[in-house]
């Protein structure tokens, strides 16, 4: 069973770190990635850039409106993610309980629906 | 007849069947859906072939059946063949002996109580699962609209089986959380039935009976858990009271008021020898505690020979394991009955001014009765009457009307 690990945390909390403090979380992150490795479960991962660099885009009645953003107004925002291999809910908890943006934001665990494979085929059919 | 005992047979035997039939076909709703065809296929077959001697038996080979056929049916549809895969079939043969029941039981409560479930779809599908009750039923004892009842039950259902909610028994590091969520769902839908939050009555029987066979089930399931069996002991206990606490009226009578010789002796006994055979364990949290204090109410002959002083302590202890405002007002009411009113209505007091118990109507209710006993009838009324201003259930309006009325307000 594939879970999508979805990092929530306070963006302004991150950039106002020093940068000693920035490395130190970039090392839990290296850390929390190969023991997700080394027990054989990772299936990928990426950190997302900030919410600043984001751009939304919407067609309606056939034209494309594309917007800078979004700038909702929550607290967190989504940060980064990692997809995991595991046999159950369990596990995926254990495992976003340990991922280091448990700490200071939140971690949201999705089961992940329809795969889709790099050619554009669908996964595991 | 045969359609009453067969109902009878469903009420029993339906959470042990069921478990099983879970873990077997591996889906909530398919083990549901063919519990039912058994039952339907029961009413037919019975009264013509006379009952089978072992019902439960009868019905999980008749549902194991089931699950095998609609699953076929399924297999047609390409996207659910997966689910064929983990189902070997030639299990289904198998299917005489209800032996593991325990056992599924057990996994069956964990998976009810997951944390990933809503509290509130929590305890709806323990009532439905593990305690046999319909939808309706359940929406009834909740005050809810049967609709809503389905659709929590329904959500809960799909998130089990779609984040694969795992139908096992936690591993021994998580069991101490987990079981706190077991235990917090039977207690909670105690207390429910015990002093209903809404409505024209205080007590509903059904949900009491309900919770005590749950916190039976659960304190069998694992005897080496003393708050399971302080659980179990706490609610026959508490139960015990039942027939005293409501007059012909409807109104609520309070515990120094009751005719204890309507307590039921066979409840107290039976929570008394469960909380007993936690004791030995050495290992005392809020259910034993609490099961202590209402075991001490139960071998009371008289108010007057209530032992306040151990019950004072009790809270004490009880506030190290559970410090919450509730727990602190039922101390300082213990405190007061022990040491004098005025140690508890300055304690009361103390709670009051902190405003973690703002529109909480048992606040104002304790100040009230503290007032009431120092003889301060001119403040008792006023705390009675912002008491009547907050309380949702009528049994507990009357009674407290009726204080009122005797302090003259």
């Amino acid at each position: 069973m594939q879970y999508m690990i979805l990092i929530y945390g306070d963006e302004k909390a991150w950039t106002g770190l020093s940068e000693a403090e920035m490395n130190a979380v970039f090392a839990q992150y290296m850390q929390y990635s190969k023991d997700l490795a080394a027990a054989g479960v990772l299936g990928g991962g990426a950190s997302l850039q900030p919410v600043a660099t984001a751009t939304t885009v919407k067609v309606r009645g056939g034209k494309t409106a594309t917007t800078d953003g979004p700038f909702a107004e929550t607290k967190e925002q989504l940060g980064g993610y990692y997809i995991i291999n595991v046999p159950n809910l369990d596990e995926a908890i254990k495992w976003a309980a340990k991922c280091p943006g448990a700490q200071y934001g939140c971690i949201e665990v999705r089961p992940l629906g329809v795969s889709t494979n790099a050619d554009g085929t669908i996964a595991g059919m | 007849m045969i359609a009453a005992i067969l109902d009878q047979v469903f009420r029993r035997e339906s959470g042990k069947v069921l478990a099983g039939l879970i873990r077997f076909a591996g889906d909530f709703d398919l083990a549901e859906d063919a519990l039912q065809d058994a039952f339907a296929h029961a009413l037919r077959a019975w009264p013509r072939d006379g009952l089978p001697e072992k019902p439960a038996a009868w019905l999980t080979t008749a549902a194991r059946r089931r699950v095998v056929d609609l699953l076929r049916k399924r297999k047609t549809a390409p996207a659910l063949t997966s689910e064929l895969h983990h189902i070997p079939c030639e299990e289904a043969e198998d299917t005489e002996d209800v032996s593991g029941i325990p056992d599924d039981r057990l996994r069956l409560v964990f998976t009810c109580c997951h944390p990933a479930l809503a509290q509130s779809a929590q305890v709806a599908l323990a009532l439905r699962t593990l305690g046999g009750l319909s939808t309706r039923d359940i929406a009834r004892a909740f005050v809810e609209p049967e609709s809503t009842t389905a659709q929590r039950l329904v959500r809960a259902k799909q998130k089990i089986r779609d984040a694969k909610i795992p139908y096992e028994v936690p591993r021994p590091d998580d069991l101490p959380d987990r079981l706190a969520a077991v235990r917090a769902v039977v207690y909670l839908i105690f207390n429910e039935g015990h002093t209903a939050t809404d409505g024209p009555s205080l007590i509903r029987p059904d949900l009491c009976s309900e919770a005590i066979r749950l916190a039976r089930l659960v304190a069998e399931l694992m005897p080496d858990e003393p708050e399971a069996r302080g659980l179990f002991a706490l609610v026959l206990l508490t139960d015990a009271r039942r027939p005293a606490r409501v007059s012909a009226d409807g109104a609520l009578i309070p515990l120094e008021e009751q005719d204890r010789g309507l307590w039921d002796r066979a409840k107290i006994q039976e929570g008394t020898s469960a909380l007993d055979s936690a004791l030995p364990f050495r290992k005392p949290g809020p259910y034993q505690i609490q099961a202590a204090i209402a075991a001490l109410h139960a071998s009371a002959p008289t108010p007057e020979q209530t032992d306040w002083f151990q019950i004072a302590a009790l809270y004490g202890a009880l506030l190290r394991h559970a410090p919450t405002p509730v727990v602190e007002l039922n101390a300082a009411v213990a405190l007061a009955m022990a040491s004098g009113v005025p140690d508890g209505l300055s304690w009361v007091e103390d709670i009051e001014r902190r405003g973690t118990l703002a529109g909480y109507h048992l606040l104002p209710a304790a100040k009230a009765d503290l007032l009431r006993r120092a003889g301060r009838f001119a403040e008792a009324a006023v705390a009675y009457r912002e008491a009547l201003a907050l309380v949702a259930n009528s049994a507990e309006r009357r009674y407290l009307e009726r204080r009122l009325e005797e302090v003259g307000g």
